[in-house]
């Protein structure tokens, strides 16, 4: 078909956690620029699994931009080089006819590669286990006026709250600091009066956990920000200092 | 100190806290020694100068923030030696591409660079003026005055290149941190963030160049 590109695509490959890796080059022809990014990894591995090769591991679930699953690092930039889409979100009209494409896995001592492009994010998890939460008794959903929130409030908790998790922020961070995430979880919650209660322990928690994890920290670059497919704003970062001083104060 | 100020102090955001509240600190520094190296331009054979430096060497006040300052000094490049080690072991594999300039300005990434480039030419510049007024008689015995000192140092062009190269690190260091020092206190607010970083803008470019005017005019015969 016309208008179709070929590319040629220099992959990190690693077998497992302990293998040492390296970049192996695949020329990929005949790719619609109307293909996701993840599109057109599937027709590489299709080609690859037909060759009898082993197909490249990368993650993925949702492939419209609300999981937070894939990642990659395209070109020197997480999830390419659009600013506010995860990779699944990426077309190949992004790119031109002939490009080489270097895609690695995001970097960070927290974030081992499990294989190839797979890295385990669990890290996150348990910072969010350790207070990215509101403790409370289930049952009917309240009245939705019964306690009354500003609507700036609400705004800015709701864009906080708006994180999916991806890891974005650390993969381009130049000290992988995850301050960016750790401030949305954070921020979503105390802005409204629901998440008063655990305020304190909140904050302190969150962050020991974060440095504990091995993440670096934040020199305000700002790259973060300019990265986030959510587009998480800096200054969540702000707010996390804000609340984790003031936690130390009072207690 | 309890464990709870102690694990502050050795947490990422107590560790940052520090660097802040440094770099705010020296940055109030700057401005003092600006203003007094400024009486150069009175023109007047330096004794407006001579009698400021006079001033801050013999008042015990400034005696004493002298050693606060260097203390803030120390703390500055030490807590930055440790969070850019613990940085530099977050991510032991770099990435074979990685494209900063599409997301962050480089000098941003580049302040433990600026910093080092700043230590080296505060180094020279204390052996320059520092040690020469404090620990030599020179001054004191009245046979030379700091502003003569400043003169003669700033004959040798190599001297004023070295000082115009420092002066613009500084620009570049204080470009990101002015601004990067509030963001880290935690003062970051829709209305203010906008003319807090506008100040440290043009507050970086007036002080750099208020600062390297002084020995390319020395050099240049402008102010005798």
């Amino acid at each position: 078909m016309s208008g179709n590109m070929n590319l040629t695509l220099r992959i990190w490959r690693q077998k497992s956690a302990k293998a040492n890796g390296q970049l192996v080059t695949y020329p990929v022809k005949g790719i619609s620029p109307d293909m996701s990014f993840l599109e057109m990894f599937d027709v590489l591995n299709e080609e690859l699994i037909n060759k009898g090769e082993e197909p490249i591991a990368f993650d993925h679930d949702c492939r419209e931009g609300i999981c937070g699953a894939c990642s990659m690092f395209i070109n020197g930039q997480p999830h390419g080089p659009k600013k506010g889409v995860t990779t699944c979100q990426l077309h190949m009209r992004s790119f031109k006819d002939g490009d080489t494409i270097v895609v690695e896995p995001w970097r960070a001592a927290a974030f081992p590669v499990i294989k190839d492009l797979t890295v385990d994010r669990a890290a996150f998890d348990r910072i969010i286990a350790k207070g990215g939460f509101i403790s409370v008794n289930t049952g009917n959903a309240q009245d939705a006026n019964n306690i009354p929130i500003p609507k700036t409030d609400a705004d800015l908790s709701f864009n906080a709250a708006a994180c999916i998790g991806c890891g974005a922020c650390v993969a381009t961070c130049k000290n992988s600091s995850a301050m960016l995430f750790v401030s949305a979880k954070i921020s979503q919650l105390a802005l409204l009066p629901q998440g008063q209660v655990e305020r304190i322990a909140r904050a302190k928690n969150m962050v020991a956990q974060m440095d504990e994890e091995g993440f670096g920290s934040c020199t305000n670059t700002g790259a973060c920000e300019v990265e986030c497919p959510k587009e998480i704003s800096l200054e969540n970062i702000a707010r996390m200092n804000r609340e984790y001083f003031m936690a130390n104060i009072k207690e | 100190m309890s464990t709870n100020q102690a694990n502050f102090l050795q947490s990422s955001l107590g560790k940052k806290l520090i660097m802040g509240l440094t770099g705010l600190f020296l940055i109030s520094f700057l401005v003092v020694h600006a203003f007094i190296n400024s009486l150069i331009f009175f023109n007047d054979g330096g004794v407006l100068f001579n009698e400021g430096s006079e001033f801050m060497a013999h008042n015990p006040v400034i005696r004493v923030i002298e050693i606060v300052l260097f203390i803030g000094i120390i703390l500055h490049i030490v807590q930055a030696l440790i969070l850019t080690l613990q940085n530099n072991k977050a991510r032991p594999v770099k990435y074979a591409v990685n494209n900063g300039k599409a997301n962050s300005k480089w000098y941003s990434r580049s302040m433990g660079l600026l910093g080092t480039l700043l230590l080296i030419f505060l180094i020279i510049h204390l052996k320059h003026f520092w040690v020469v007024s404090r620990f030599t008689d020179e001054i004191t015995s009245g046979e030379e005055t700091m502003y003569g000192e400043m003169k003669e140092v700033f004959e040798n062009p190599l001297i004023v290149i070295t000082y115009v190269l420092g002066v613009i690190s500084l620009g570049y260091h204080l470009l990101h941190g002015f601004q990067s020092a509030f963001q880290t206190l935690g003062l970051n607010h829709p209305k203010y963030t906008p003319f807090i970083k506008a100040l440290g803008f043009w507050f970086s470019i007036i002080i750099s160049l208020v600062f390297a005017a002084m020995p390319i005019a020395l050099y240049m015969g402008w102010v005798k």
